[in-house]
């Protein structure tokens, strides 16, 4: 597998900084759930662009790692659910948590295809919710048009999100390499459009 | 030869002997800890005091442990290349380095603060005479001693900020304590059969390597605990609270994966994510 560059390190680290940052500065005026739900997702960020630096690229290939990262994605699209469509804050809550506990139940049974197919199902929603409703709100006027970089930070790691998800499948779309040398530019392109997003909309 | 030429050469000689990462870490808890009782920034002076005497007397306890120790590191593969046994540096000059420096750090510390200056002198003789020369080459157990001893710059910082030894400081110290033993488990594991030529008592050697496993695990949490405690004690922010409960997450993710799944690599990176995690808790006691 391919070794971590200075420039991967450099790029893992400075994704850490900036969600670290987020973390500590919060979002001004949500409520408790939405800051918790962002904390949980840009968490989940900074530890997997520490644990990258760490372990180097053969962490992605822990189960454990998968499944923790499925929350990035689950989490930001619960709290964007919880702030701005607060008739779908129910349902939503319960799609996510039960989701997350199928990708749990479906992993530890071991990488079937029912486990893969669960995966990119719960993904794909959180992707798709996280990239569209951001860009809908900025063009109905609902939120400043600087929020919009909340939904192209959502279309990068759900760009991620597939690459990997189709490299897992033995289907790759580009080479490990390829994919590898530009995830940590991916993570850092991410975090600061979801930072920038989240500045523009406060 | 000109003296600076002279001078510059004599320092890149010393220079391994005082262990500049982990000097660093040490000197960085007890500047945290003195930053994080909110005393003026304005008193460089002080501040310039606290990092000069801290750092000789960190570093001359260190030459006196690599002093002593010379015979231990002579016959284990990974200190071998170190400046006394490889020769680069008589014993005799190490020993005079090594007073040199704690006389000096000890000596400045209590012109500046009387109290500062017992608790670095007491961290000093903990590492050197207790751990070092007493108990390191007799039991596992003296580990606990290294740990008091990497606690005390933090102890010292603190009091020579608050004026007085209290709670916060002692939980920092505490938390330091907890983090040491991960550190030198870790490395008894991994340079098993270095410590077992050389002869001194290890953690694995005497419990097995799941035992030590688990305690590294265990002591990282207790780590992370009191560091979060001693956190709300300083007065952080609730934004910097949820970064470290955050990071606390991380690591007690990673002790509880090596628990239930046990490798060498997953235990190397726990120690370095407890490191990380120590740097960035000081950090955010420095600068916020």
């Amino acid at each position: 597998m391919k070794q971590l560059s200075v420039i991967d390190r450099i790029l893992l680290l400075f994704t850490a900084i900036l969600a670290a940052y987020q973390i500590a500065v919060g979002i001004d005026g949500v409520d408790a759930v939405p800051l918790w739900a962002y904390t949980t997702g840009f968490g989940v960020l900074l530890l997997a662009g520490l644990l990258l630096l760490i372990f180097g690229f053969e962490a992605l290939e822990s189960q454990l790692v998968m499944v923790v990262s499925t929350l990035i994605p689950l989490a930001l699209s619960v709290g964007l659910v919880w702030e701005y469509l607060s008739a779908w804050r129910a349902p939503y809550a319960l799609f996510a948590g039960a989701g997350f506990g199928l990708v749990v139940l479906t992993r530890l049974a071991g990488a079937s295809r029912g486990a893969t197919i669960t995966l990119a199902l719960v993904h794909g929603v959180a992707g798709l919710t996280i990239f569209g409703l951001p860009l809908l709100l900025s063009l109905r006027g609902d939120v400043g048009p600087g929020f919009a970089l909340v939904g192209i930070g959502g279309a990068l790691i759900g760009l991620g999100g597939l690459l990997l998800l189709f490299l897992k499948l033995g289907r790759p779309v580009l080479s490990q390499r390829m994919i590898l040398t530009v995830l940590p530019a991916l993570l850092l392109l991410t975090i600061s459009a979801f930072v920038a997003g989240f500045a523009a909309g406060a | 030869m000109t003296m600076a030429t002279k001078l510059r050469g004599q320092l890149r000689r010393y220079w391994p002997l005082i262990k500049s990462l982990q000097t660093g870490l040490l000197l960085l808890t007890g500047l945290a800890a003195y930053m994080s009782t909110r005393c003026p920034v304005s008193n460089w002076q002080t501040l310039v005091a606290l990092t000069g005497t801290l750092f000789l007397a960190i570093s001359g306890s260190t030459v006196l442990n690599m002093w002593y120790d010379r015979d231990i590191d002579a016959r284990m593969q990974r200190t071998a290349g170190r400046p006394i046994p490889s020769g680069t540096v008589r014993p005799a000059e190490a020993l005079r380095l090594g007073l040199l420096l704690a006389v000096a750090g000890v000596g400045g510390a209590v012109a500046l603060d009387p109290l500062y200056g017992v608790v670095v002198f007491a961290g000093l003789f903990f590492d050197v005479v207790v751990y070092t020369v007493w108990l390191k080459r007799r039991t596992p157990w003296a580990i606990l001693w290294g740990g008091v001893s990497g606690g005390m710059p933090a102890l010292a910082g603190r009091a020579l900020g608050a004026g007085t030894i209290e709670w916060v400081g002692v939980a920092l110290a505490l938390a330091v304590l907890f983090w040491i033993p991960t550190h030198i488990m870790t490395f008894s594991m991994r340079y098993f059969e270095d410590y077992r030529r050389a002869g001194v008592p290890t953690f694995p050697a005497c419990y097995g390597f799941r035992a030590t496993r688990m305690t590294i695990a265990v002591s990282s949490l207790l780590a992370a605990l009191i560091m979060g405690v001693a956190a709300y004690g300083v007065g952080l922010t609730v934004g910097c609270l949820r970064l470290m409960i955050v990071l606390s997450g991380g690591l007690l993710l990673l002790a509880v994966h090596s628990l239930m799944r046990p490798s060498e690599r997953l235990n190397f990176g726990l120690f370095k994510y407890a490191s990380l995690y120590m740097l960035s808790a000081m950090l955010l006691f420095f600068l916020v």
